[in-house]
């Protein structure tokens, strides 16, 4: 497997690095020069109405799909526009989807399994050795995800919540240096939405998070950077109470 | 639910035990004026069906657990019987009707000189077996190659599988293709030595079938088992969270896909001489339509559901064909149906629904107002 590689020494700080990105669907302009800059350790959030290009983004970070022009380039040297999805995820990024996506056959505990960080080859999958730590790095997550007490149950049988603090709990399982987060609060209780801000901010503290997210009561508990995106392109980016008053901000949200 | 199924594994693997050791028994060293005594067609008969079985298995472990409907597992099955027939023709040498100790009959009819290479060393026995599950295994590998990389799924797969085997099914009907055109493989003497019509050759045949089915059963229960099974479960019920935690989806369905198929070749290399005849017909689409719908009936993803299913839809075809010979497709198809609508778990998982008393475990409220349990 060949990585595609460069070496831009002005990019080497950065963690993630979109510059003029564009796509189109059919001659709708799904991302119109989208550049966005994420470095190590930050959490950002992505506001915007619908259709504003927010999980379009995600599918480019992620590989699902192919930008019509411009530069994504990860940890400073991968271009992931050449990875596929699963080169892109083996690289150390991790994408929790809208809609909780579990595998709900399987005990959570398996889903963790199935996560935690260790060859994906099909050989390994079938002879290898379970790694000694994995049992103790599935543990720490379920604790920390507060699914200790649900281990054994299968995952299609968990609330709406405790499937996205699932999902939420994959992702740190497989470790990646970047999480790419799309709406995880859609559909819980307000309690919910407070401990997932707690679980974020906690994961934040050694991971870089992307967070896509409509709820505004929610971004504000976050207390991050916000970029506020429309029709494919930033609009602003800032602090949340410097950019919620930005007058185009505001048209955007409330019409015109 | 699991755990009555690996108990019911282990009542499967003995009752398979105990059946090939019985019939031969029953068959062989029993009077034929016994009330317990096996004719011989019998014997024949039941060592068929647990190659459909050995079928069924197979194409339970595609899909099962990793959700690859394919409708071309037939065509897997009948290479591996044209190996066998290969060889079982070989075998037949100068004791043919044109007496030729190197060319088949229907080589010497269409008036070929030498033996074509894609025959030679068929006249050895374990060549013979070999290609009987190579030559379905490298068809999977070509195949799935390109069919998992182009991210080809869902219904589009089972038709391109059903296009499969029904290219080969119009490419071994031609004379030229030399497999023995629109008449097949047949009238065979005898295997490594043994004639094929003696009872005790029949007997052998059924208990070497069993022995296969077991094996297959145990092969395929150890894959899914392993994490590798774990994360076939997972392609099938959420592909694209697989391929986002980093798996390289195509080469797990690859994988399991070719094993598959490697499993049908060898049930189709031990039914063809206990049928005594492999034609072109074996690749008819409808062939593996019906082994999808002996999956579906006994019960997808269990294995011995699956198994099950297979010899007794076979059973009941036996009985129907003999009874209304008309009707049988109207029977399997509306079996089809009512097995789908009421027991998409077959027959297998209402057998286990009622012998269990009801699940303790509290279902989530969110899950019983989204209604989402299966």
């Amino acid at each position: 497997m060949s990585l595609a590689e460069t070496s831009n020494p002005s990019l080497t700080q950065t963690l993630l690095y979109l510059d003029g990105v564009s796509v189109s669907f059919d001659g709708f302009n799904a991302l119109r020069s989208l550049s966005l800059v994420l470095l190590p350790g930050e959490m950002r959030a992505i506001i915007g109405p619908n259709g504003a290009g927010k999980t379009t983004m995600m599918d480019v970070i992620t590989g699902k799909t192919r930008p019509d022009e411009g530069e994504v380039m990860f940890d400073g040297r991968h271009d992931l526009t050449r990875l596929d999805e699963a080169e892109i995820a083996t690289l150390g990024v991790g994408r929790k989807f809208q809609k909780p996506t579990v595998f709900e056959n399987h005990t959570v505990e398996d889903n963790l399994l199935l996560a935690a960080k260790a060859p994906r080859s099909v050989r390994a999958t079938l002879f290898g050795r379970e790694d000694p730590k994995t049992p103790k790095t599935i543990d720490a997550i379920l604790a920390t995800t507060r699914l200790a007490d649900h281990r054994a149950r299968l995952a299609g049988s968990l609330s709406h919540g405790q499937k996205q603090w699932l999902e939420i709990g994959m992702l740190l399982a497989q470790d990646p240096k970047l999480l790419l987060v799309d709406e995880p609060v859609a559909g819980m209780t307000d309690s919910e939405t407070a401990a997932t801000a707690d679980l974020l901010r906690e994961i934040a503290r050694d991971h870089s998070v992307i967070v896509v997210e409509h709820d505004m009561a929610f971004v504000r508990e976050l207390g991050v950077k916000v970029t506020c995106l429309h029709e494919g392109s930033v609009l602003a980016e800032g602090a949340l109470d410097q950019v919620s008053a930005d007058p185009r901000v505001v048209e955007v949200y409330l019409g015109r | 639910m699991s755990a009555r199924l690996d108990r019911l594994g282990l009542v499967f693997v003995a009752t398979l035990i105990a059946a090939a050791i019985a019939v031969p028994l029953l068959s062989l060293a029993i009077p034929p004026d016994s009330p317990f005594y096996l004719p011989p067609y019998l014997v024949q008969l039941f060592g068929k069906y647990l190659c459909y079985a050995i079928l069924a298995v197979a194409l339970d472990l595609v899909w099962g657990y990793c959700g690859i409907l394919s409708l071309g597992h037939g065509a897997f099955f009948a290479l591996g019987g044209y190996a066998m027939g290969m060889y079982l023709m070989r075998q037949i040498g100068a004791r043919g009707v044109y007496a030729n100790p190197i060319l088949p009959d229907f080589m010497v009819f269409l008036n070929w000189k030498e033996l074509p290479v894609a025959w030679w060393g068929f006249n050895w026995f374990p060549y013979a077996i070999a290609m009987a599950a190579l030559v379905p295994g490298l068809l999977a590998l070509a195949f799935g190659w390109f069919a998992f990389r182009s991210r080809v799924t869902g219904v589009y797969l089972s038709i391109i599988t059903q296009a499969m085997t029904f290219a080969l099914y119009k490419e071994f009907f031609r004379n030229d293709f030399g497999f023995g055109g629109n008449n097949g493989l047949t009238d065979f003497k005898d295997l490594i030595g043994f004639s094929l019509q003696s009872a005790s050759t029949k007997a052998a045949l059924f208990s070497a079938s069993a022995v296969a089915l077991i094996l297959a059963y145990l092969v395929s229960r150890a894959i899914i088992a392993s994490k590798y099974g774990k994360a076939l479960v997972a392609v099938r019920d959420a592909e694209s969270r697989m391929r986002f935690l980093g798996y390289r989806v195509e080469n797990y369905k690859l994988f399991v896909f070719v094993l598959s198929a490697v499993i049908a070749g060898i049930a189709g290399a031990l039914y063809v001489p206990q049928v005594g005849i492999i034609n072109p017909s074996e690749f008819a689409p409808a062939n593996s339509i019906e082994a999808a719908i002996w999956v579906a009936v006994g019960g997808r993803g269990t294995l011995i559901g699956a198994a099950l299913g297979a010899i007794a839809v076979n059973f009941a075809k036996t009985w129907f064909t003999g009874a209304f010979p008309e009707y049988w497709l109207y029977g399997l198809g509306l079996l089809f149906v009512l097995v789908t609508l009421f027991l998409p778990k077959g027959l297998l998982g209402l057998a286990l629904k009622v012998g269990q008393p009801k699940p303790r475990e509290v279902i989530s409220v969110a899950a019983i107002e989204e209604g989402a349990e299966p």
